[in-house]
């Protein structure tokens, strides 16, 4: 597994892209992780209420146990998860191999748009990453 | 897996404590949350726990400050011991660039001792990982037990069972009193930052 190096072009590109699709859309705060838990990148004005450490190590294994999941029943990976509160609710993507894109958002944005806009944004990333091949 | 922003300059890197269930992984985890100050750690969490099992995982962030202009940031996980987590232990192992093992001088423990180490050389070669190439420290627990009536194994016996052909540093631990863990912290540290900077040429150190 090599490691994830990232410069600034490429987050810049990553965060305007989530900006454009997501933030725009009403959708308070996403986080991109890679699957080992590290916070590859913040996006939202909520970011700095969370322990986004704790939060991207807690996403990341919840993924990962969502994973085994799968393949105990047969399936090679749920490509996503949602949690459903009361007032926010958590949308999790896989973005290519090594990325998680967390998207956490209220009542008043449609979990539709948010799968929508991202199963557009992972493409767009993926291909920012080099993930695409 | 270790994660470096350029744009930020920030390391980020990942220690496993692993080793046998109940063998003193949390509690190093713990002295360590409690002996550093509020700047360099961060949050410590655990995930609940049935006792005084982990059942998923334990996590605390330090900040270990500039290694040539960079941020240093280590997270430091510990693994479900008990063998029938095994599937939780290997997600955890999960782009790891440091690991520490716990090994028990329980004589009681000894099997488990040798059973765990072999499930981390496993689980580290299904992500494409060695044991002999990933900066690893051993670390015997619970050694102010040997001078109890308690039977335990002298650290012959450990380095035998666990450390005769990879020869590791080790250091002998009372993860209870801090005893060896901020040692096993330091080495363990220092090879990890060592292994990344040196794989991504950062700098010479």
């Amino acid at each position: 597994m090599n490691d994830l190096v990232l410069t600034a072009p490429v987050l810049e590109e990553a965060r305007q892209q989530i900006e454009n699709a997501l933030i725009k859309a009403g959708v308070h705060t996403v986080l991109l992780i890679d699957d080992a838990g590290n916070v590859v990148a913040n996006c939202g004005q909520d970011a700095r209420r969370f322990d986004t450490t704790a939060l991207a190590a807690l996403a990341a294994a919840n993924f990962g146990a969502t994973s085994e999941i799968a393949r105990l029943i047969g399936e090679d990976d749920f490509s996503l998860l949602f949690h459903k509160g009361k007032k926010d609710s958590i949308h999790f993507a896989r973005v290519g191999p090594r990325l998680i894109l967390v998207t956490i958002f209220g009542d008043e944005v449609a979990l539709g748009l948010v799968r929508l806009r991202v199963s557009q944004l992972t493409k767009a990333i993926e291909k920012i990453f080099g993930l695409d091949s | 897996m270790a994660l470096i922003d350029l744009s930020r300059k920030e390391v980020h890197c990942k220690i496993v404590y692993y080793g046998p269930g109940r063998g003193g992984k949390t509690t190093n985890l713990l002295y360590i949350y409690n002996a550093m100050n509020n700047g360099v750690r961060g949050k410590m969490l655990t995930i609940e726990t049935k006792g005084d099992r982990t059942l998923f995982f334990d996590l605390l962030p330090l900040n270990l400050g500039k290694v040539n202009g960079f941020d240093v940031r280590i997270q430091l996980y510990t693994v479900p011991g008990q063998t029938i987590y095994e599937a939780t232990r290997k997600l955890v192992l999960k782009g790891v660039d440091g690991v520490v093992f716990v090994a028990d001088s329980l004589r009681v423990r000894r099997e488990k001792n040798i059973e765990s180490f072999n499930d981390l050389k496993k689980n580290l070669t299904e992500y494409g990982l060695s044991i002999e190439e990933i900066p690893l420290v051993l670390q015997y627990n619970k050694r102010d037990l040997a001078n109890s009536a308690i039977p335990t194994l002298s650290v012959d016996e450990l380095e035998s069972d666990l450390n005769n052909e990879l020869k590791a540093i080790t250091f002998e631990a009372t993860a209870t009193k801090g005893i060896g863990v901020f040692e096993t912290l330091k080495e363990i540290s220092k090879n990890t930052i060592r292994y990344v900077v040196k794989k991504h040429l950062l700098a010479d150190i």
